[in-house]
């Protein structure tokens, strides 16, 4: 620690005499939270997570110091205590992050902390969702080098972020990329455009196990290719993971991989994209034994439409990491001005569908239960697939401007959801859903805006269905007001309603937004794991700046 | 002690910093087109003309309201001041091969380009999105701007003037 100091202590003097650049944000959430009969939530009620602080606080800043090829940064993070719904790793406060970066003839070198990505992420992918509590950043060294134009190398060592502390196991990975028209010059006026990628990852870990002999180090390996010709793009990824027994897949030996192909076409008003995934036992973390969202190495993306709309973000779909496989096709359109359909302003169209299913399974022989520890789990048909659905959903969202201070917004989602498999819902199954949404938007006059939505979601398992409304007020560009209720009257159980007002003030980069009211209970999903928040009542403030 | 110590040191640092200089360079980092070539923002350039970089993604309501009203007022910003928008999405793998036909689909004129792991976001400190940065003729960040509200494209206007 006072090593650590007196090196700040003389950076900062460094710093000081020359004429480098500082910048940084900073964030500060607050809630106090309040008891709720509806709820049945309370000091009396432990299941409900009422916190008997009744008072908690999540905050961090990032300073930043640049000066031509050098960089250099610290995080402060703070959760006195966390708020609700926060993994509970995160207790207390500390300098979670800091690094030192410098680039010089082509090559750049990072020590200290950093977050990385190797080509889609299904290798390797460091990154944070500080709104999540996701945070997997590497603390190690990193190399990037250029040697010659359109080849560009990385390397890199390291252990992963756990909370206040890291994970014991050792992370190691190279890749490279190579944009074959800007390295070759015979290739540079080529329509044309190729890259070719491949990566190499390894992590290591000490087997103290006395009933297997577990696999020290686990190697995955990963090759790309992205081809783009004028309007069309088409871009894959396959990775190979070696024999990774671990907590999350029941302790098998069996190899994993990944594959994840996409191909759009696309013109001015025009837009077509199609993506395709397999993935069977990928989950790859450089501690065997964690689980939830820690010390993940890779990041599989969920082939599904990330929605903005509150009751279409009620049944999220996460990534199954130990298997799954799934289509993706967006459509955007725009129905062009001065057509019937079109008017004045023309429309937009915007089109999705996605399903996933499970993957093929077989028993390995006849006597072996499918996943049992210490075989190879089972074997699996790369073509066909599984039985069992996971998800599927439709929706389509019609954007229409009438004149100049009218618009409105329609949207529609079926979705099918199956609960039991994404988020352990055994008794629910199959969560068939419909969903709804008018939003409008009208211009009282010049910088004054008033923007409504009318949400309704139809289902008939689970809470039933909900109905939902909001009206947002906003005066440009420093203020807003809110208010908004959403109300389950299809439940069986307890028809509750969760209404929220709120306000906030923005200036510049500075954002403060207050709210009061009550929170639903759901579920959140970043990368493969979803995470469920208890329903809440309370005051909260929110603070953001930059610099 | 310690700590407070440091705190102080960095604090002081900080305030120096700010006194020095209001103006800040664009940093340095390497993000991707939509055809995959690597580009660096240092390359940014708009002909000694203000350039406008806007952070958005395919799932961010209020970045696409954003970039839709200015992209009805683009052509007049263009002709009176000769101004270039940048959109640079922070869409991950989920939603990479989407960016360009949503922003075809949306009829954009912008250059689209991506920021598929943040870094560029956070060189710039981004704390939510949509977050946008007004450069002038020397790549230097004159104002910046979060979140947005409806008629806020014409306080960016006024500022995107003042550099003419």
């Amino acid at each position: 620690m006072k090593n650590l100091l007196s090196i700040l202590v003389l950076c900062t003097g460094t710093l000081l005499a020359q004429s480098g650049q500082l910048s940084g944000n900073f964030q500060s959430d607050f809630q106090l939270y309040l008891e709720d009969e509806a709820l049945d939530f309370n000091l009396e009620n432990p299941s409900s997570g009422f916190p008997s602080e009744r008072f908690l606080s999540n905050g961090f800043a990032n300073i930043m110091y640049t000066n031509s090829n050098f960089s250099a940064g610290i995080r402060y993070e703070a959760y006195q205590n966390a708020l609700l719904g926060y993994p509970s790793g995160y207790k207390g406060e500390g300098i979670t992050y800091r690094y030192a970066q410098f680039s010089k003839n082509g090559l750049d070198v990072t020590v200290g902390n950093f977050y990385e990505q190797f080509g889609s992420g299904m290798i390797l992918r460091a990154y944070e969702e500080r709104n999540l509590g996701y945070d997997n950043a590497f603390d190690g060294i990193r190399l990037k080098y250029s040697p010659l134009k359109g080849v560009y190398l990385k390397s890199l060592v390291g252990r992963q972020r756990l909370f206040f502390d890291k994970g014991e196991g050792l992370v190691r990975g190279v890749d490279g990329e190579v944009s074959l028209n800007e390295a070759f010059v015979g290739l540079n006026e080529i329509k044309t455009q190729v890259l070719l990628g491949a990566s190499f990852v390894s992590k290591y870990q000490k087997d103290l196990n006395p009933a297997y002999n577990l696999p020290e180090n686990v190697g995955s390996w990963a090759s790309r290719m992205s081809v783009n010709h004028r309007r069309w793009n088409f871009n894959s990824e396959y990775v190979h993971k070696y024999n990774d027994p671990s907590a999350v897949n029941n302790y098998i030996y069996k190899t994993g991989n990944a594959l994840l192909m996409s191909g759009s076409y696309s013109k001015r008003g025009f837009g077509l994209s199609l993506a395709a995934k397999r993935i069977d036992n990928m989950d790859y973390r450089s501690e065997r034994d964690q689980n939830l969202q820690n010390l993940i190495i890779n990041y599989l993306p969920a082939l599904t439409k990330q929605h903005a709309y509150t009751l279409a973000t009620i049944y999220p779909y996460g990534t199954i990491t130990t298997g799954e496989m799934g289509l993706q096709a967006e459509l955007n359109y725009k129905v062009k001005k001065g057509s019937r359909l079109g008017g004045k302003y023309g429309m937009g169209v915007l089109a999705n569908f996605s399903n996933v299913y499970a993957i093929d399974k077989q028993q390995i022989d006849a006597f072996t239960p499918l996943d049992s520890t210490g075989t190879l789990g089972y074997s699996s048909d790369f073509f066909k697939v599984g039985e069992e659905k996971y998800f599927q959903e439709f929706s389509i969202e019609l954007s229409k401007k009438v004149n100049k201070k009218l618009k409105f917004i329609g949207t529609y989602i079926n979705t099918e959801y199956n609960s039991a498999a994404i988020v352990g819902y055994s008794y629910h199954g199959m969560i068939y859903s419909d969903i709804f949404v008018l939003e409008t938007q009208y211009k009282i006059k010049s910088k004054h805006s008033i923007r409504t939505e009318i949400q309704h979601l139809s289902t008939e398992q689970h809470e039933g269905n909900w109905v939902m409304g909001l009206a947002e007020y906003t005066i440009s560009p420093h203020y807003f007001f809110a208010v908004q209720n959403l109300y389950n009257y299809g439940n069986t159980d307890k028809k509750i309603s969760y209404p929220t007002v709120s306000a906030g003030y923005n200036k510049g980069t500075s954002r403060f937004a207050l709210s009061y009211g009550k929170q639903r209970a759901g579920i959140f999903c970043v990368g493969g794991v979803c995470r469920n928040v208890p329903a809440s009542n309370g005051l909260s403030l929110s603070i953001t700046s930059s610099f | 002690m310690k700590n407070a110590l440091l705190a102080l040191a960095i604090f002081s640092s900080t305030l120096t910093a700010l006194a020095q200089d209001k103006i800040s360079i664009f940093p340095s980092v390497n993000i991707k087109s939509t055809d995959g070539k690597m580009i660096n923002t240092n390359s940014f350039e708009n002909d000694g003309n203000p350039i406008v970089v806007s952070f958005w993604a395919t799932w961010c309501k209020p970045c696409a309201k954003e970039l839709d009203a200015i992209t009805e007022v683009y052509d007049d910003w263009q002709e009176e001041t000769g101004v270039k928008v940048i959109a640079i999405s922070i869409d991950d793998a989920r939603n990479a091969v989407k960016v360009a036909p949503y922003a075809n689909g949306k009829d954009w004129p912008f250059e689209i380009y991506l920021d598929s792991n943040s870094d560029l976001k956070r060189a710039l400190n981004v704390n939510a999105i949509p977050h946008t940065f007004l450069l002038n003729s020397k790549n230097e960040i004159v104002w910046q701007h979060t979140s947005y509200f409806d008629g806020d494209e014409e306080e960016l206007f006024e500022e995107i003037q003042k550099l003419k």
